[in-house]
């Protein structure tokens, strides 16, 4: 973990520019949500407010927001850093097998991806011996196994490998 | 008044049973275990908890989510004073004392005294809880559907007022949570909304996995991203420490007083914890007279933020119980919690559910005494948690909210959510905006959404009936007036600049 960043230190995307595509991205979540309660309709009904109405006005109010958002973002020095780019590269060393971690519990249930996980978090994140990381990769998920399955009954998803195992 | 006594010693009797008080340990325990790590605190540790209580009775299920925030507020002194690190946002101001007196080697002294101001501080919480929450409760069964609505105004306003980020932000962040709360089935049209034709929008958005998505995987990415390195300090907690600590800690009575009476004021408004605790600190070293030693590892500055972070963090159950309104994200959490167990909270827990609520005040006095003893025993065993590295927590953490995440409704959809919510989490706090007021909207959108409508059905659409009568128009100003906070304080301090007195 305490690897030096790569790329130059100092450099990276400024806070100016972030606020910006953050004000920008809640700007058109508004207007979708102000779309959408258009579609179903935010007038007054037969049996009182239609069921966009509240939403309708919520769209409108993130909108209103957000052009203020957008403004004070185009005030700001835009040599504040929002964070170095190798801060971001840690980051996406977390972000990274998460999401491949994530996507990869539907077809394959939790315990296998949550085993390899772990592997790599420890083998390439905190260069562990071979040792603790079977320990802790297998030791884990058979921990989460035993309280949620046999204690709290409660199934946790599985896929083909559980499947053969006949678990 | 003597009735409320007998339902309390009746609640007594209830949060007393053997199985009750072993879920006080345990909930403790994993209360304090959540507090230190990173990724986890009181809001998300309790929502992966939550599924695991379906099968127990409502009254053990609350004990055991309450004590595990009992848990998560000690735990934030840890590591405030022990690393440096405020776990909570209302912990910041413990660190300004707490850690150099770590640095000095009374690591030891800063413990005892933030636990035991922690606990004074949640003490008197509950006797205000015990005394108030009733009368508040039986005061709002009179609230028809303006009022309910205007005191949730009242709510949301105190957050644009109260917190330190720019208003416009704040609103955006609140207003996404009440359109998120929004999407899928309308509940009394029955139509469906904001789907755009995708099935899995039909429930909408789940604010258990809002919460660990935001408050879990976005706090793992944003540690990530400092490279963080645990430089802590050793702590050894003795019976000769704590004692020598207490024997000194009689001199900050008159602290520890001003400190509950700003805690309690402030915990039962919304996001009220973290400004209670710098305004205890604030005032506690302009007072003392050794305030200009503030900072340098001064007692007396853990003493009066950790009693007002406590007594704030109680109050913020007072609301929740008595009005349906949470002060916190966890007391959110908490209330969602509620919903799940078919109880509807609000004034009538207190008439139709009296040995849920009184068990559950009880548990806070038992929880809060036991959880003393707790932290006090076991700090050595936290301080060594700590200490794992980063590189071996991430991953079991990534894998408990994954595993929490799923267990809400049994959905494989919501793990891939929870990602997206962390995603958003970390850009949102990088470019601060709040969090909180996020999760509440989504928490109280449909009943905020309820309200609001039905209020206007009665007035056949005008607004006026927000002022129809003096009570709704009191909640209504005082929600004006806390929303439009920065501004009036602001012009105020114009005017005495203008006019020196």
């Amino acid at each position: 973990m305490e690897e030096a960043p790569h790329g130059a230190a100092g450099s990276g995307p400024s806070q100016r520019s972030v606020e910006l595509g953050t004000a920008l991205l809640t700007l058109l979540f508004g207007l979708i949500v102000v779309y959408g309660s258009w579609k179903v309709g935010f007038g007054w009904g037969a049996d009182g407010p239609q069921a966009g109405f509240f939403p309708f006005y919520v769209g409108l109010i993130i909108v209103g927001c957000s052009l203020i958002n957008l403004l004070s973002a185009l005030r700001e020095d835009p040599r504040v850093l929002f964070a170095e780019w190798g801060q971001l590269g840690q980051v996406l060393k977390v972000l990274v097998p998460t999401t491949l971690y994530c996507l990869a519990v539907e077809p394959l249930g939790i315990y296998l991806p949550s085993i390899l996980l772990i592997t790599v978090f420890m083998k390439w994140l905190g260069k562990y011996g071979w040792g603790l990381t079977a320990a802790i990769a297998l030791g884990v998920p058979a921990a989460f196994y035993l309280v949620f399955e046999k204690w709290f009954l409660i199934p946790l998803p599985k896929g083909p490998i559980e499947a053969l195992l006949g678990l | 008044m003597l009735d409320n006594f007998l339902n309390l010693w009746h609640g007594f009797y209830i949060a007393g049973d053997p199985f009750n008080l072993l879920l006080m340990v345990v909930g403790i325990l994993l209360g304090v275990i959540i507090g230190v790590l990173p990724g986890l605190g009181g809001a998300n540790g309790v929502a992966i908890l939550l599924p695991l209580t379906f099968s127990m009775s409502p009254t053990s299920a609350i004990i055991l989510l309450s004590c595990i925030y009992w848990g998560a507020l000690f735990g934030g002194a840890i590591t405030s004073v022990l690393f440096n690190i405020p776990g909570e946002p209302w912990s910041v101001a413990t660190t300004f004392d707490g850690h150099p007196m770590a640095r000095q080697g009374k690591a030891g002294e800063a413990l005892t005294a933030a636990f035991t101001s922690s606990f004074v501080g949640a003490f008197v919480a509950i006797i205000m809880i015990t005394l108030v929450a009733p009368l508040v409760a039986s005061f709002a069964l009179q609230f028809g559907p303006a009022e309910k609505f205007a005191v949730y105004f009242l709510a949301f306003c105190s957050f644009i007022g109260m917190s330190k980020e720019p208003p416009a932000k704040t609103i955006v962040s609140m207003m996404i949570g009440f359109a998120l709360a929004a999407v899928g089935l309308d509940m009394v049209t029955g139509q469906l909304r904001l789907t755009f034709g995708f099935e899995e929008l039909l429930n909408g958005f789940d604010f258990l996995i809002a919460v660990i998505g935001l408050f879990g995987i976005g706090e793992i990415l944003l540690t990530m991203e400092e490279g963080l390195e645990f430089r802590g300090k050793a702590a050894k907690i003795d019976a000769k420490v704590v004692l020598r600590t207490w024997a000194t800690l009689p001199k900050y009575w008159a602290t520890s007083i001003r400190s509950c009476i700003i805690g309690c004021w402030m915990g039962i408004t919304p996001a009220g914890a973290t400004p209670a605790s710098f305004m205890a600190y604030g005032i506690a070293k302009r007072v003392s007279k050794n305030g200009k030693n503030f900072g340098n590892g001064e007692i007396e500055g853990v003493v009066a933020p950790e009693t007002a972070a406590h007594a704030a963090g109680t109050s913020a159950l007072l609301p929740m119980l008595a009005l349906g309104v949470p002060g916190s994200p966890t007391a959110a959490v908490l209330l969602g919690g509620l919903l799940i167990w078919g109880l509807q909270p609000g004034p009538m827990l207190f008439v139709e559910q009296k040995e849920f609520v009184w068990g559950l005040i009880a548990s806070m006095y038992l929880g809060n005494l036991v959880g003393l003893f707790v932290v006090l025993t076991t700090v050595p065993l936290f301080a060594a948690i700590l200490r794992i590295p980063f590189s071996i927590i991430a991953p079991v953490i990534l894998v408990i909210c994954a595993i929490g995440a799923y267990t809400v409704n049994n959905n494989v959809f919501d793990v891939v959510m929870m990602l997206v919510f962390g995603v958003i989490g970390y850009v949102l706090k990088k470019t601060s905006y709040p969090l909180a007021p996020l999760v509440l909207a989504i928490v109280l959108g449909d009943s905020a959404e309820e309200a609001f409508r039905q209020s206007l059905l009665g007035s056949g659409g005008s607004i006026s009936v927000f002022w129809s009568n003096p009570l709704v128009s009191t909640i209504m100003a005082l929600g004006l007036v806390a929303g439009f906070w920065t501004l009036i304080s602001g012009a105020i301090a114009r005017f005495r600049v203008a006019q020196p007195a």
